[in-house]
């Protein structure tokens, strides 16, 4: 199983040292090479400084048909360009990108990529620690629809002001 | 029309000053507050101080209602988020995307950007135009189904000199309509004869390019 991680941060490194150990093959990319540092000197995959948001670099870094392709890098943005380069020109089999901002989570959910929102899995978990009711905030928002492609999504005009920006109103940072 | 302008670096600013000049309504989106307000000090109350990328300030800028969103920020990603979610979230009917790196131009349009300017490439066809290569000109993108305005210059050695045009093989998706001799641009018919220093000009599919290449230009080396 090939994974390749955008963004050598505490969840990339995290989870890039958690596949190695599973028998991934794993590359991960970042644009400081002491982000690297994260990792356990025992990383027996490649890390390699460059940019995830550029084809050309994912491509010289043989970031093609990956199992898991997942940007975590601190930039939503850049994470859902990341994502969809993935997707669409480096034909990876899943792909998650983390996107804190809940309304844009959902919206790429909608467009096929699979969106994990930070925003939502704290504010959930506080939530639950304080024995509240923790509401429909799901931390990772599976893909609904294949990409681009997809006419538009099932959000009406009215819809896309009431419910989800509400809920990213009440779930902002 | 409505035009929502997102990103008030130099392009956003004066973009938005011509868009107000000739009767439209205009709303900037410039997140940086001291950027913001400069601009509403010289142009007016248009700017919305808030990052045109998050779904909830689209929404309070009006993209629902926006006849046009143009993403003009320095940065890809941004301008790539800010139209597929005024698309896809907001129905937006036309969409246009400011890129930088010329190799993003192919996966923003997959994904929808209704409109693309790049001005690096802008810039590297003016320069291509200047100099002789052997090789084809991009003089322009079309914006349905990924066509493009080539280029070819004949010079010695192009297997087309002293051919009929309607003798050469051109690939399917490929068309050539004219040509430019001396300076005198005529139509391309089946009986011209090409000849050294023509200028070809066709519309094709980016995958015409190798045979086009093939027929027109040769097999040359540089230099």
């Amino acid at each position: 199983m090939k994974a390749v991680i955008v963004g050598c941060g505490r969840v990339g490194a995290g989870l890039a040292d958690e596949l190695d150990r599973a028998g991934w093959q794993v590359l991960i990319l970042d644009i400081t090479s002491a982000a690297f540092d994260r990792l356990p000197a025992s990383f027996g995959g490649t890390a390699l400084r460059g940019d995830g948001t550029d084809e050309d670099t994912l491509r010289r870094a043989g970031a093609e048909h990956a199992d898991l392709f997942l940007a975590a890098t601190e930039g939503d943005n850049r994470n859902v360009m990341a994502a969809q380069l993935g997707q669409e020109a480096l034909d990876a089999k899943r792909v998650i990108a983390k996107i804190n901002d809940p309304v844009r989570a959902d919206a790429y959910a909608h467009l096929g990529v699979a969106t994990l929102c930070r925003t939502n899995l704290m504010t959930t978990a506080v939530l639950e620690f304080l024995g509240q009711a923790t509401g429909n905030r799901p931390g990772i928002y599976p893909p609904e629809a294949r990409h681009a492609h997809a006419a538009a999504m099932p959000h009406s005009k009215s819809d896309a002001g009431t419910t989800s920006a509400a809920r990213a109103a009440d779930a902002e940072e | 029309m409505f035009v929502l302008v997102v990103g008030g670096g130099k392009v956003g600013y004066y973009l938005t000053k011509e868009l107000i000049n000739s009767g439209h309504e205009v709303v900037l989106m410039e997140k940086d507050r001291r950027r913001a307000e400069a601009i509403t000090e010289e142009i007016g109350s248009v700017v919305i101080s808030q990052d045109g990328c998050e779904g909830k300030y689209l929404r309070e800028a009006g993209a629902n209602r926006a006849d046009i969103v143009a993403a003009v920020t320095g940065d890809d990603e941004d301008n790539l988020v800010i139209c597929q979610m005024a698309k896809h979230h907001f129905d937006v009917p036309r969409t246009i995307a400011r890129v930088n790196n010329p190799k993003n131009e192919a996966l923003f349009r997959h994904l929808g950007v209704d409109e693309i300017i790049s001005p690096t490439r802008m810039i590297l066809g003016s320069i291509e135009q200047d100099i002789p290569v052997h090789e084809l000109l991009h003089l322009a993108a079309l914006g349905v189904g990924e066509l493009e305005i080539i280029e070819a210059h004949l010079q010695p050695g192009s297997p087309a000199i002293g051919r009929l045009a309607g003798d050469l093989t051109m690939p399917a998706g490929c068309s050539l309509f004219g040509v430019i001799r001396n300076g005198t641009p005529t139509p391309l018919r089946s009986d011209t004869m090409l000849a050294e220093g023509d200028k070809v000009i066709a519309i094709g599919r980016p995958d015409c390019e190798e045979e086009l290449r093939g027929q027109l230009i040769g097999d040359h080396t540089e230099g």
